[in-house]
């Protein structure tokens, strides 16, 4: 439906936009920016911080550009002396209820409130300091995120991410007027909470309120120490992020970059994520056939279907919370990270003969969930804690950073060996649809022993940034063995985003929908928009990281998992075949229902 | 041209010419765009303090189109000072649920929600009982409108309008961003009719007397008469029905103790008249409108006190979700202290004077634009009392 | 007494299964309980579908749904200038003193929690206070004692 034309005037220039734009965009289009701190493109609209109050003629009150559609005839003012005063104003008040101690501040150097008061070059403000002292205790609680009350100005984005974009609300406004804050229930500590630690009110936090919990000086300790042999693990959606926080344009593959910026900061090997990402998909492909078959065949009643993915940790423990009783739909498989320390201190460590408990794991994960992850009691199946710190995309770039390496100028390296080849199947799970698509390229193949029939292997029905996506695929001329499967339609859903999951849960709860295979991610976007990316984010940067992703697939020489040289040979001399007894003691884990309020 | 205070009897007439019922029977015979017309005749203006002419409103709400629509009475009459809207549903009750019925009639609203402030539940009892009865009335004429009850839990805040909208929805009153207004997307997102307790009551009443006989009341810009709540320093504090328009010094004349220093109008969001300025204010929406209420404070007062108490007042009820509102206020009040402590110089209450203006114009509701009127009026009239 | 979980359940029944019946059913549970305890709030969350920290976070919002334990009898006391005006502070500390108890706190027997509270609309008959929903104007020091007492008489914990 066409909508009808607005014409209005910014700042004395004629403009023409669709009925129902704000004046916040309207003036977008005529290269005015008007500063905002409330407003985020990924939420619905609040209007509560003001700073984006312009003039609009004939008003008494000053309009919230954010919140205002524009209207015929409208003339807006964006920089008048009445907005500039207000607009001052504001941040003023701003920093008087918020902890200016900036260079303490985790968040020095990339916080909105700062760049505001440094545009309007607010010096020593007039007003009464108001933080509150008892404000400044931060909640370090949690494993993944960190919560400073004495820096939030109120502007709710984190609550309306983690009611809109995560349906959890595990975060709330409480209380009203000078107590107004936002707390969670019962201002409870947020390891006790409902939070499933996917860090989405982090990279939305415009100030330092929360921030990921950071482990860079112990990991720096590690490195140093000579007694320790520190491997690090990249997942797959770091290559395609990590460079925007280092000064390179959003969508730009920094793959080979990033492989050569960690071995200057001194790591003894650089290793891929990507490699368990192909082992995930042996596991739990096969996990997925042999349910299907005992379902199918065997009329086994205790098999549950659909088998839901177990790679995102935020996903988890939001199913733990949340859907208890649907646990046992998750694949039994650990997340890629997890399988990486599990062999790494097993399999490998034997291989480049170093003892398990002299070799530290890292990970670079896009993901501040995974810090939690690693911490889980289950993760000690290598008779250790499988990996020892998790680093987000943000935290490398600060250790990049901190190590004075020009990252734009660096060569091009490539990963150790071994647990460094990998496949573009493996690349493609920090999109969402990712492990859905790596999944069938090999579940597919095993089955009737040809590839899956999409050009290009590109399954495009699973790709792309729909809330929730499903597909079904006619599985034809199975080999003898997969006869069962001769005809069937796999039919396939996924979801990104945690609100997009908790509504299809509640299909698969009420028995409306009829899965066989569910892929759920976290994150909106998959990991490519993980907790622990590079600020900002939106969903124009997130549609230009999912294009990187499914380039970087394109250009790799291998493109399904079962195909790389590594999974091949790791079965051959460990861990025989999918599902083994070895597989099921390093590699699979299970679930604990946790509670839901 | 200069009136005299006159004292009027419309809102608490109870006399036999006149049940409510027979209004309603006799007004639901008309058509509703001549209702509407009588409505903005009369001049009728909100007498919750906007003052938004309410025929106008009836109009807007009567030309969406939508399946459902609502009208809702609000009678969260929070404001210091006011006590009028108790008055009214403690004795006139069937006046308000018949102006929320022929409201219902214009707009095609088959549903009223009558929100009171949770301070006046002990009237629940009785009201429930009338309100049974009345919706028990309207069945048995055929009348296809019903009128439920919701309570407010103590929150100034939510006698604004969308403010309410979103309480009665279950949620914190947080005031929503306008436009859309409640005549287009209201209560559950529907056109909605919001009304002050008085206000119905002078739709009654006007489609029982007429709209001449109203708008010989008051003045061009003020038609008719409104409840006012008197307190403070008089010996006769209480409600009284007075003509719009009047000068302040009348009332004082009549009212005042003899040593009234300021009359503060329109509660602790209205404007503090000093005594050299009562020959010139006219109380009215042509002068300084208000709710109804009246404060009086004679010399013996601390005009830092009464300033003080409006803030403290402001800094807890606001909502807290916009940053001049929630942080303003605060450093109003907290200002006002420093100052009296001697920690800043008494020029910084020219800076909040500023801090005002930017609240007035800047804040996402009425509660934050409308704190600068007590600042400002008290600071500019009793500065010595503030610093010292 | 109904057990907290059968409480809110009727009230969900009574209200519907909304959330805009958010409001009356936690009026309810403070109508019985006197406040909200975790367990209610949980409770509340669970019917209606709602995360706990929305709860707790709409209720905290408004003054009359208190989220802490309260005596069986909740005195509101008026602290608006007119009713400080009329001599609200000896209405405070007289009960303060006859009670033993400051203002927010609640006494020992959980009899009574003593409160101030913004405007009760009554400031033409102040100094006036509310004992739980019921409405005091025109109050002394004698008047409010002899009320409390009252009160004190008929309370059973």
């Amino acid at each position: 439906m066409s909508k009808y034309l607005v014409n209005l005037k910014i700042n004395n220039m004629p403009i023409a936009v669709e009925e129902g734009t704000t004046i916040l965009d309207a003036a977008k289009k005529l290269n005015f920016r008007i500063p905002t701190l409330c407003h985020h493109p990924d939420l619905t609209v609040a209007g509560n911080c003001r700073v984006c109050v312009v003039e609009v003629k004939g008003a008494k009150l000053l309009a919230a550009a954010c919140a205002t559609p524009v209207s015929e005839g409208m003339e807006v003012f964006t920089n008048s002396e009445k907005v500039r005063i207000a607009r001052k104003h504001i941040v003023e008040l701003l920093l008087s209820e918020h902890n200016s101690d900036c260079t303490k501040c985790y968040k020095n150097g990339n916080c909105e409130l700062q760049e505001l008061a440094s545009e309007y070059r607010i010096g020593d403000h007039v007003f009464l300091d108001l933080v509150r002292p008892e404000s400044k205790i931060q909640d370090i609680s949690s494993p993944s995120i960190v919560k400073d009350d004495s820096k939030c100005i109120r502007c709710q984005r984190c609550v309306r991410t983690c009611t809109e974009l995560q349906g959890v609300s595990a975060l709330a406004v409480v209380h009203k007027g000078d107590q107004q804050k936002i707390s969670t229930f019962l201002n409870k500590p947020l390891n006790e909470v409902v939070c499933t630690n996917c860090g989405q009110c982090i990279n939305r936090c415009p100030t330092g309120a929360l921030t990921e919990r950071n482990y860079i000086e112990e990991v720096w300790n590690a490195i140093y120490d000579p007694s320790k042999f520190v491997v690090v693990q990249t997942a797959p959606a770091t290559r395609i992020a990590l460079g925007e926080d280092l000064g390179i344009p959003v969508g730009e593959r920094v793959t080979g970059k990033m492989v050569a910026a960690l071995k200057k900061l001194g790591f003894n090997k650089v290793l891929d994520t990507d490699f368990t990402a192909d082992l995930t998909i042996m596991e739990e492909g096969t996990e997925l056939l042999t349910r299907l078959k005992r379902a199918l065949v065997d009329k086994d009643e205790t098999v549950v279907l659909p088998m839901m993915t177990s790679c995102s940790p935020g996903w988890i423990k939001f199913q733990e919370h949340i859907f208890p009783e649907l646990l046992d739909n998750l694949s039994t498989c650990k997340s890629p990270q997890q399988m990486f320390g599990a062999v790494a201190k097993t399999y490998y460590a034997d291989k480049i003969n170093i003892k398990a408990q002299d070799m530290v794991v890292v990970s670079i994960m896009p993901c501040t969930a995974k810090k939690f992850e690693c911490e889980r009691p289950e993760m000690r199946d290598s008779g250790y804690q499988d990996v020892d710190y998790v680093l987000t995309t943000r935290e490398l770039s600060m250790m990049i950073r901190q190590a004075g390496i020009d990252f734009c100028k660096l060569e091009e390296d490539h990963y150790d060996s071994i647990l460094g080849e990998s496949s573009g199947a493996a690349v493609i799970f920090g999109a969402t649809g990712g492990v859905m698509e790596a999944a069938l390229r090999t579940a597919y193949e095993i089955v009737t022993g040809r590839e899956v029939p999409f050009t290009n292997l590109n399954i495009q029905p699973v790709r792309g940034m729909e809330g929730i996506k499903d597909a079904s695929i006619k599985i034809k001329n199975v080999k003898p063995e997969w006869s069962f499967l001769e005809g069937v339609d796999l039919n396939v859903a996924i979801a990104h985003g945690l609100a997009n999951a908790r509504q299809l849960m509640e299909k698969v709860k009420s028995g409306e929908a009829n899965y066989h295979f569910i892929e759920i991610m976290g994150c909106p976007g998959g990991c490519l928009g993980g907790g622990g990316q590079p600020i900002p984010t939106s969903p124009e940067i997130r549609k230009k990281r999912a294009e990187a992703i499914y380039e970087e697939d394109a250009g790799m020489p291998i493109r399904k998992s079962h195909e790389n040289p590594e999974i091949v040979e790791i079965y051959k001399q460990f861990l025989g075949e999918p599902l083994s007894h070895k597989s099921h003691d390093l590699l699979h884990t299970h679930y604990k229902p946790r509670h839901r309020y | 041209m200069e009136k005299n205070l006159k004292k009027v009897d419309i809102i608490f007439e109870t006399s036999d010419r006149c049940t409510p019922l027979e209004v309603l029977e006799k007004t639901l015979k008309r058509s509703p765009d001549d209702i509407i017309l009588d409505l903005i005749d009369s001049g009728l203006k909100g007498r919750g303090g906007a003052g938004f002419p309410t025929g106008l409103k009836w109009k807007f709400t009567r030309n969406e189109t939508s399946d459902v629509k609502y009208v809702i009475c609000n009678a969260d009459e929070g404001e210091p000072g006011t006590f009028k809207d108790r008055e009214i549903l403690d004795r006139v009750p069937e006046k308000v649920f018949v102006g929320m019925v022929i409201c219902g009639y214009v707009v095609g609203a088959k549903e009223g929600y009558i929100y009171m402030r949770g301070e006046y539940n002990f009237l629940l009892k009785g009201l429930l009982k009338k309100l049974d009865d009345f919706n028990q009335a309207l069945r048995k004429r055929n009348i296809d409108f019903t009128i439920y009850f919701k309570s407010g839990s103590g929150a100034y805040i939510c006698g604004e309008e969308s403010a309410l909208f979103e309480s009665m929805e279950g949620k914190r009153g947080e005031p929503r961003n306008k436009p859309p207004y409640p005549t287009v997307a209201g209560y559950n997102g529907k056109p909605t009719v919001i009304n002050n307790v008085e206000t119905l009551v002078y739709t009654t009443m006007i489609f029982h007397m007429g709209a001449e006989k109203f708008k010989e009341l008051g003045t061009k810009d003020s038609r008719g008469s409104k409840v006012f709540s008197v307190s403070g320093d008089t010996p006769i504090a209480g409600i009284y029905e007075l003509e719009l328009g009047m000068p302040l010094h009348e009332f004082v004349n009549e009212f005042g103790d003899g040593d009234t220093k300021a009359v503060q109008v329109g509660g602790a969001s209205g404007h503090c008249v000093p005594r050299k300025k009562f020959n010139d204010t006219i109380i009215g929406f042509e002068g300084i409108p208000t709710g109804g209420s009246m404060m009086i404070f004679n010399s013996s007062r601390s005009m830092y006190n009464v300033l003080h108490d409006y803030l403290e007042f402001f800094t807890e009820e606001s909502c807290g979700q916009c940053t001049p509102c929630r942080v303003g206020c605060q450093q109003l009040l907290k200002g006002i202290e420093a100052v009296k402590r001697g920690e800043r110089p008494p020029s910084y209450l020219d800076d909040l004077k500023k801090l005002t203006a930017t609240m007035k114009i800047a804040a996402k509701c009425g509660l934050g634009q409308s704190v600068g009127n007590p600042f400002n009026s008290i600071v500019d009239n009793f500065r010595e009392e503030i610093i010292y | 007494m109904l057990t907290t979980e059968t409480l809110v359940k009727e009230l969900v029944e009574k209200n519907g299964r909304t959330r805009n019946s958010l409001m009356p059913v936690l009026q309810g549970i403070v109508r019985e309980q006197n406040y909200l305890s975790d367990e209610a709030m949980i409770c509340v969350a669970k019917e209606l579908d709602l995360s706990a920290a929305d709860v707790y976070g709409t209720a905290s919002f408004y003054s009359f749904l208190d989220t802490i334990p309260r005596g069986k009898n909740i005195i509101r006391i008026c602290k608006t200038i007119t009713c400080h005006m009329q001599g609200k502070d000896d209405i405070v500390n007289a009960l303060s003193n006859a009670l033993k108890i400051k203002i927010g706190e609640t006494t020992h027997d959980k009899k009574f929690t003593l409160l101030t509270t913004n405007c009760l609309g009554w400031c033409h008959k102040g100094p006036v206070m509310l004992v739980n929903d019921e409405v005091y104007p025109e109050l002394t020091p004698q008047k409010a004692l002899e009320i409390i007492e009252e009160y004190a008489k008929k309370t059973v914990i």
